[in-house]
């Protein structure tokens, strides 16, 4: 890939809670462009990584820049509007509300209208509205699930539950897309589905930062990977060379045949 | 037409506390909807009745500007003690406003100004039936409006997930002091219309009982749509009315209520998602 520019810059950046030393001196670059994995054992900080890029934490060190931009000390909402947007590991959609509703939550910031326009219900804020379910519809079809639109979102399978995570993700407009473990849970044919639309992702021109458990899984789908063990990086690099990384080997792959 | 004026003065005062009543299970309703389980609407209430009342006593300031004004000065309040307040989540956030109502019925009654524990008398009678139907209609209209447009859907979401809400690019901590300052608007006009037709006010009626009084109503309707604070309000004033012989046990029957819609109807009477279960897909409609 020859993509030089670099989306999100993390440098040094330690994280401890109290005296746990969750992250210890982690660096990566995440290229614009591609999907870039993070793989690590339970443990191994992953989300904690992604909970700091998007501001829910704090890091206890180091820097985090976005097109060069810090983040660091910014609330989650503006990072979401500089292009940031995130799925759950722990699926959080909003079950209240429809799939379309809940696409719409993601294009919040996008709508231009004000009180005047919401009381007399302008025909700017009219046209506003009409454009925003216009595209929570397209958003929703990109995922296959425009048909599905006005069901309430408790009522879908897990599965798509997460295509929906990844449509009212989309509906930020974001440069650069985090997925937290969006396989986890699913069984082998729901996972090669939920991969070909990472790959759609992707090729609509989103970056895509995704961490992963299975490794079989992030080999055949990442441009570049950062293994994440007890805290530090310990790889970096395109899947053959972590793939043929020794200490890789040995904390990660050697961990997963012991189990097997 | 004879009829209608024996039942009006009978009634009137009936009438207008249905009103003024729904325009508080809407206030507190408001901030429900944004996942605020907020107790000061009756102090914003007193606020709202107290302003009002002396500029009208001792300014005779135009009613039209009196009502605003009973408005805007318990959201001045809001706004002030928003930030710090609305940091507070679930029963903390309760607790904080609760007190927050009683450091306010407590300065009302060591002022001189507010007449201490006697209260204010000889209010005139400036609030007309229209009045009121008309401030809840525009009421009404706003927040339903409101609903159906990105601030609403924003509420909506702060109370189902507020992390998911904020990176979803939702400002939550400006929704919510929105929220609670657009409640205690409501609540202090409602106050002002409230104290313009019952002569006279006094502290007690803007204390602990009066807050739980407008959740009970709220909650006794439901909050999934605008009908349960308006059908809520209308039950909760009328059931003493209705049973007289239960007038002293007012509180009693309501806490009643309150606990028993709780445990067998946790979201309301007024809870389309039920309606929709027990007669099928046909009513699908939420208002
Ligand atoms: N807010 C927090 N407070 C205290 N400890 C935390 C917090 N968040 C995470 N941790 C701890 O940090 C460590 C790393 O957690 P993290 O969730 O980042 O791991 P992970 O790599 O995502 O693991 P998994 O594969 O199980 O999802 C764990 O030991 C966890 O208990
Ligand atoms: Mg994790």
């Amino acid at each position: 890939m020859n993509t030089p520019q670099t989306l999100l810059s993390i440098r040094n950046v330690g994280k401890h809670f109290g005296g746990l030393h969750v992250l210890q001196d982690v660096s990566f670059e995440v290229p614009a462009g591609g999907i870039y994995g993070l793989i690590g054992p339970n443990g191994a900080g992953k989300t904690t990584v992604f909970n700091l890029v998007t501001g829910l934490l704090a890091p206890s060190s180091g820097t985090i820049e976005f097109q060069g931009e810090s983040l660091v000390g910014l609330p989650p909402h503006q990072i979401t509007h500089r292009g940031i947007a995130r799925t759950f590991q722990n699926i959080r959609i909003f079950k209240e509300m429809s799939l379309l509703e809940n696409v719409m939550i993601g294009m919040h910031e996008h709508l231009k209208y004000g009180a005047g326009g919401i009381f007399f219900n302008s025909s700017a804020c009219r046209a506003a509205e009409k454009r925003a379910r216009e595209r929570a519809f397209e958003l929703l079809s990109w995922l296959g699930l425009e048909h599905k639109a006005a069901m309430l979102a408790d009522n879908l399978s897990y599965g798509d539950q997460r295509k929906l995570e990844f449509a009212r993700a989309l509906a930020t407009e974001p440069k650069l897309l985090l997925l937290d473990e969006p396989v986890a849970g699913m069984n082998p044919s729901e996972k090669t589905l939920l991969m070909e639309e990472i790959i759609n992702i992707r090729n609509r021109g989103y970056g895509v930062f995704m961490i992963e458990h299975d490794m079989r899984f992030v080999m055949g789908l990442c441009d570049r990977i950062a293994v994440l063990n007890f805290g530090r990086i310990i790889a970096e690099g395109s899947p053959d060379e972590v793939r043929n990384n020794q200490e890789v080997i040995e904390a990660y792959l050697g961990r997963e045949e012991e189990a097997a | 037409m004879e009829w209608f004026n024996d039942f009006w003065s009978t009634y009137s005062t009936l009438v207008f506390s249905v009103g003024v009543h729904a325009l508080l299970a809407l206030s507190i309703w408001l901030t429900l909807s944004c996942g605020l389980l907020s107790l000061a609407n009756a102090a914003f209430m007193g606020i709202g009745a107290y302003v009002s009342a002396l500029l009208t006593l001792q300014l005779g300031w135009s009613f039209p500007l009196v009502l605003l004004t009973g408005g805007i000065a318990p959201a001045v309040v809001a706004l002030l003690i928003g930030a710090p307040v609305l940091r507070l989540s679930g029963v903390y956030l309760a607790m904080a406003t609760l007190a927050f109502g009683e450091v306010v019925r407590i300065t009302v009654l060591n002022l001189e100004i507010t007449g201490g524990p006697e209260g204010l008398n000889g209010i005139p009678l400036e609030t007309e039936g229209w009045h009121i139907a008309a401030l809840l209609a525009l009421t009404i209209y706003g927040l339903a409006r409101l609903r159906r447009s990105k601030v609403g859907r924003a509420f909506e979401a702060i109370k189902e997930d507020e992390v998911a809400a904020r990176l979803m690019g939702i400002n939550v901590d400006r929704y919510k002091l929105l929220a609670f300052t657009l409640g205690s608007f409501i609540a202090g006009v409602a106050g002002a219309l409230n104290a313009h037709f019952t002569f006279f006010i006094s502290p007690r009626e803007y204390g602990f009982e009066a807050a739980v009084d407008i959740l009970t109503m709220a909650v006794l309707g439901g909050i999934s749509s605008l009908i349960g604070p308006l059908l809520g309000s209308s039950i909760i004033t009328l059931l003493p009315e209705l049973l007289r012989s239960l007038h002293d046990y007012r509180s009693f029957v309501n806490g009643a209520v309150l606990v028993l819609v709780v445990l067998f109807l946790p979201k309301g009477l007024w809870d389309p998602r039920r309606f929709r279960k027990w007669f099928g897909k046909a009513k699908g409609a939420e208002a």
